[in-house]
């Protein structure tokens, strides 16, 4: 095919290349510089000159190189095969790429981001003669063992199908159907279609976000659940747990499709992720959990322009899946390192900063990002969710700075981790005083029909306590404990057993990993049912010292390692021995 | 048109006599023919003595330059300029172990040129997530603080967060000389970059490596406090260079010690703001970010590979500040911080290291049953939690007075000033086993009652806290 060039480099400031003579070029369009062919996209367009962001390092580019137009949009490939697939932020197959270029990332290489020789199963829905219309269901393919990939008519085209194949193997690049679209036209439909990176994909309209998305992460569910299509912020300082955060939800949600972008991070949490992954079983599925993953890796020492693409890639392939009429979780892991890579683009272009730096449009970029979260009625009829969880670094750990301040502009849900959390190896430092979710109300009806009408009180009467815990450890700091009643230094010990028994909880236990909702309801109770019934005893003239040495503290403490999942009856028998403890302490001050 | 890139390469090597403009370590070009980002030229000043610099911009206009060797004594006429058509690339081989060179690479023992077997681009590229194998081996450094409570893996980058005056240099040649991993025998190396450091610091090193005899198995870049600013952003790259090689192509075990990152950063930040860019904290380039991470993710393992690069970079904080765009951003991009804390230096404990903001984040793979001892992980994690509740009382006690706290607060107390004396404190020729280590996390345990423990389990208790 003739190269269409479409200017000469003029300037080269690291990734961002001006670009003169400009003849016929389109916004956003995909270009390739020089020589080696290396990637860009054309952001900025004047008169007869351009300016391009290369999406790999631009060592060696120099004034009068060649810059070559693609005719289309930066866009990703939807098609089998993305599933279990890790992907460079503009979509390039990690693994395909290693077998080219050894250990390195070399330039300059041309990877398919869907395997073109493999044949996939297609088993299809609709008939010759059919009508159809963008995002309808032209047939399934087996992807992996628990996911069925539909195949969708691509979202802006409509019309009668001329033609489709029969059941049978075909690659992603075979035609499967032809698309009359009117009189004159046609147009083949494969197994795979594009679709540009920084356009939100239509759907029909949002519905309300009443699901919770259970993490199996007791803070979360219990006290900041997050809804099925919502959005999540993750703030903290550097090692407070956001990467353990989100890989916890990524592991144990109940999502259907899990994509997680490593935005600016670091290579060995990706190479953790894919070796822990595969090994570990979807509780739901009974399958490896690679096989409900999509992996987006932008590393610290890629190319930072890559780095801006990495977050639209990912949330495009989560938008394909939605569209399938899957519940689809996206982790964004960090938000802070691309809202970077637009101040340092946006600073070589010479633009007009605004707050520390960073572009004016900022807060435009994260609510557009965060826009596309939700859970919507599909094109085809169906129901399907992106929900996305941005963690965000923020300097010196400092929550007022820019993307952390507008990022809350445009979220609802917030789990603040907390250093003295993180210091003190609480995990998950997610603070109970700073975070909120703002699902909570929409989504209690859910659990009360679901999983228990006791939840909601229960949840509730922990919350306060954990409220006037801070008052009176006010208090305490001035004049220390023993100027408080038992009764108020009771809220104290009720607290720390909370804190403890339940708030914490070890990613790194097997069995403590991840809670069912119903192992989460019943601890929570037995907690509750503790402060209930110690509150009458010292009422009664119990001492708090005799509430504590009760064997069954210590039994309530390591609920969480000793009873698991799958077999719930240790709280029947645990509740019994509260009950029969503290019934025993009543009968000494009776 | 691919014509003119043709001629590029022609026409490099190409001198060019007199520049236009000479700000700070900077030199811009105009009229030269078109020049490629990023790439090596040589500056020949009017004695014939030539510099080394790189392409930090260029455009049609003209082309910024970087000198590493800094530009004092240049002149606009009499400066001559050849650009070589290729990045600044290093020749390594393992014969440069034993020897010591300056930032870009070059002899300075008064040795001859190293043979090389291979010329490598010093700026690296980034390894493939998938080619890397996930650390896991435990390093024993024979340093309670180290090994129980922040566990150095092979393959990690954990930096030492200290300030001025305090015994950083100390610790790194002491986890230098005692770093062992147990039955293993692969030939290990130790590539040592020094920024912007005086002399004393320099020799301390060499001294230290030469008493433990492991001086040929030692490679040293030095772009010490008087030499120019600039080459300091070029040292850390080059060894760097040599540590990729050794590793990954020689099968070596690798420590790279850089010190001190404060002055790297310091020199980014001088470009940068001679260029005029936009400064996002402190004056730092909003790319602060970016470029530590070229430094320090070229640590790890590889698949199919037999070496690794651990990394041990040290930097002072300004102010003693960990929340400063320095320690910050390299705490966002390294596998955990050892942070020195002067208070404690103040109270004679070495290693002053502070128990709550040091953390190894890869310890969870590399302890444990089959690696350290079963009980290393709920050791470690309750001696954190009881550690952080000491802090909580001290601050209790200094309010309302001692007499005041409660029996169980003082037992705290009493656990606290075990941990510090006992447990973090130890001599610099000290080195325990890593059962020495749990067992006296064990001892210090003791003074605390047993309902108090709640990260161990009944099994751990009853075998290593007794009854
Ligand atoms: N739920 C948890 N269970 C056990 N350990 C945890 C948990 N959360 C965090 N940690 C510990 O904290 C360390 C740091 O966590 P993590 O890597 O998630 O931090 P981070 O906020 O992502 O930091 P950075 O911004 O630097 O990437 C982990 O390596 C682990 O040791
Ligand atoms: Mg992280």
């Amino acid at each position: 095919m003739e190269k269409r060039i479409i200017g000469q480099v003029k300037r080269v400031n690291g990734p961002v290349i001006e670009v003169m003579g400009i003849t016929d070029a389109e916004m956003f369009e995909l270009v390739r510089v020089g020589e080696e062919n290396l990637i860009g996209e054309l952001i900025k367009l004047e008169t007869d000159s351009a300016v391009v962001q290369v999406y790999e390092d631009t060592t060696g580019i120099a004034p009068y190189d060649p810059v070559y137009g693609e005719g289309m949009q930066l866009s990703v490939e939807l098609g089998p095969g993305l599933v279990g697939t890790i992907y460079d932020g503009i979509q390039r197959p990690l693994e395909a790429i290693r077998d080219l270029s050894d250990i390195y990332i070399q330039r300059g290489i041309t990877v398919p981001s869907l395997n073109r020789e493999k044949k996939w199963h297609f088993v299809p829905a609709v008939k010759a003669g059919d009508q159809v219309s963008g995002g309808m269901v032209l047939g399934t393919v087996q992807e992996t063992e628990n996911v069925l990939h539909k195949i969708l008519v691509p979202p802006r085209d409509n019309g009668m199908l001329e033609s489709i194949v029969a059941e049978g193997d075909y690659t992603v690049e075979e035609v499967i159907a032809v698309l009359k679209t009117d009189d004159t036209h046609k147009k083949n439909l494969f197994l795979m279609h594009r679709w540009p990176i920084r356009m939100q994909r239509p759907t029909r309209q949002r519905l309300p976000l009443d699901i919770p998305l259970i993490t199996g992460q007791r803070v979360i569910d219990t006290l900041f659940p997050v809804a099925k299509g919502g959005t999540v912020s993750i703030p903290g300082g550097f090692g407070t747990g956001k990467t353990m955060t989100q890989q916890a939800v990524a592991k144990w949600c109940d999502a259907d499709m899990i994509v997680y972008i490593g935005c600016g991070e670091r290579g060995n949490e990706i190479t953790d992720v894919l070796t822990e992954f595969p090994q570990l079983i979807d509780p739901r599925s009974g399958r490896s959990l690679m096989e409900r993953t999509i992996l987006i890796a932008n590393v610290s020492n890629m190319p930072v322009s890559a780095r801006e693409a990495s977050i639209y890639t990912g949330i495009t392939l989560a938008e394909y899946f939605r569209d399938q009429g899957y519940h689809v979780a996206v982790m964004a892991d960090s938000t802070s390192r691309w809202a970077e890579a637009l101040r340092e683009l946006s600073g070589r272009m010479e633009e007009m900063p605004a707050e520390e730096g960073f572009p004016a449009y900022l807060p435009t970029k994260i609510a557009e990002f965060y826009e596309r979260a939700g859970r919507m009625e599909t094109l085809n009829g169906e129901s399907g969710s992106v929900t996305i969880i941005g963690a965000v670094s923020p300097p010196g750990g400092d929550f007022s700075e820019p993307v952390t301040q507008h990022t809350k502009r445009f979220i609802r849900c917030f789990w603040a981790l907390d250093r003295h959390l993180a210091n003190a190896r609480h995990y998950p430092a997610i603070s109970w005083l700073e975070s909120y979710s703002e699902y909570l109300s929409d989504m209690s009806t859910w659990w009360e029909r679901e999983i228990s009408a006791q939840w909601l009180t229960d949840r509730t009467e922990i919350m306060e306590l954990l409220h006037r815990e801070v008052r009176l450890q006010q208090v305490v700091k001035l004049v220390g404990p023993d100027a408080l009643p038992d009764t108020q230094r009771f809220i104290l010990e009720v607290c720390n057993l909370f804190k403890n028994a339940f708030l914490q909880q070890n990613a790194y236990d097997k069995i403590d990993m991840y809670s069912t909702v119903q192992k989460q309801v019943r601890m929570l109770h037995v907690i509750v049912a503790y402060w209930q019934r110690g509150s009458e005893a010292i009422k009664n003239g119990a001492t708090l010292v005799k509430l504590k040495k009760m064997k069954v503290y210590q039994d309530i403490i390591k609920m969480k390692f000793s009873i698991p999942n799958d077999n719930l009856d240790g709280f029947d028998k645990l509740e019994a021995r509260l009950e029969r403890a503290m019934d025993q302490l009543e009968a000494l001050h009776a | 048109m691919p014509d003119i890139i043709k001629n590029r390469r022609l026409l490099s090597g190409r001198e060019y006599i007199g520049v236009d403009k000479i700000d700070g370590p900077l030199i811009f070009a105009r009229k030269t023919h078109p020049v490629g980002y990023r790439e090596l030229i040589e500056c020949v000043d009017q004695h014939g003595h030539v510099r080394m610099g790189i392409v930090l911009e260029s455009s049609t206009q003209v082309v910024v330059v970087q000198v590493f060797e800094g530009t004092s004594g240049l002149t606009l006429p009499g400066t001559r300029i050849r650009f070589a058509g290729e990045p600044l690339t290093l020749g390594v081989s393992r014969e440069m172990l034993g020897r010591v060179f300056n930032g870009l690479g070059h002899p300075i023992d008064g040795g001859p040129r190293q043979r090389s077997d291979l010329e490598l681009n010093v700026n690296g590229l980034a390894i493939n997530p998938t080619a890397r194998q996930y650390p896991r081996d435990f390093i024993q450094t024979g340093i309670s603080v180290i090994d129980g409570m922040n566990t150095l893996i092979r393959g990690q980058k954990l930096p030492v967060f200290s300030g001025n005056g305090l015994p950083h240099n100390e610790l790194a040649a002491q986890i230098a000389r005692q770093a062992k991993i147990r039955g293993s025998d692969t030939e290990f190396a130790v590539v040592f970059a020094a920024m912007g450091v005086k002399h004393d610091v320099a020799r301390f090193f060499i001294r230290s490596f030469e008493e433990s005899g492991v001086l040929d198995n030692v490679a040293l870049f030095l772009s010490l406090a008087d030499d120019p600013s600039i080459e300091r952003l070029i040292t850390p790259r080059t060894a760097l260079t040599l540590a990729e090689h050794l590793a990954f192509n020689e099968d070596m075990h690798v420590l790279v010690i850089m010190t001190d990152m404060t002055n790297y950063c310091e020199s980014l930040r001088e470009i940068s703001t001679i260029r005029g860019e936009i400064p996002s904290r402190k004056g730092y380039p909003g790319y602060l970010y970016s470029d530590l991470a070229e430094l320090y993710e070229r640590s790890g393992m590889i698949k199919e590979r037999k070496g690794s690069i651990t990394s041990l970079p040290i930097l002072t904080m300004p102010n003693d500040d960990i929340s400063h765009p320095i320690p910050d951003l390299s705490g966002y991009i390294t596998e955990g911080q050892i942070v020195f804390e002067r208070e404690m230096d103040g109270r004679g404990i070495y290693p002053p290291v502070a128990g709550l903001p040091s953390l190894s984040r890869l310890m969870k793979d590399g302890i444990g049953e089959g690696m350290t001892r079963e009980d290393h992980p709920h050791l470690a994690s309750q001696l954190f939690a009881a550690y952080s509740y000491v802090k909580d009382v001290r601050n209790l006690a200094s309010v309302i007075g001692e007499e005041e706290l409660t029996p169980l607060d003082h037992d705290y107390l009493e656990f606290g000033k075990k941990f510090e004396q006992q447990f973090v404190s130890q001599g610099q020729e000290e080195e325990r086993t890593i059962e020495q280590t749990l067992d006296l996390g064990w001892e210090v345990l003791r003074s605390l009652p047993v309902e108090e423990l709640h990260r161990i389990t009944e099994e751990e208790i009853e075998k290593y806290y007794g009854s």
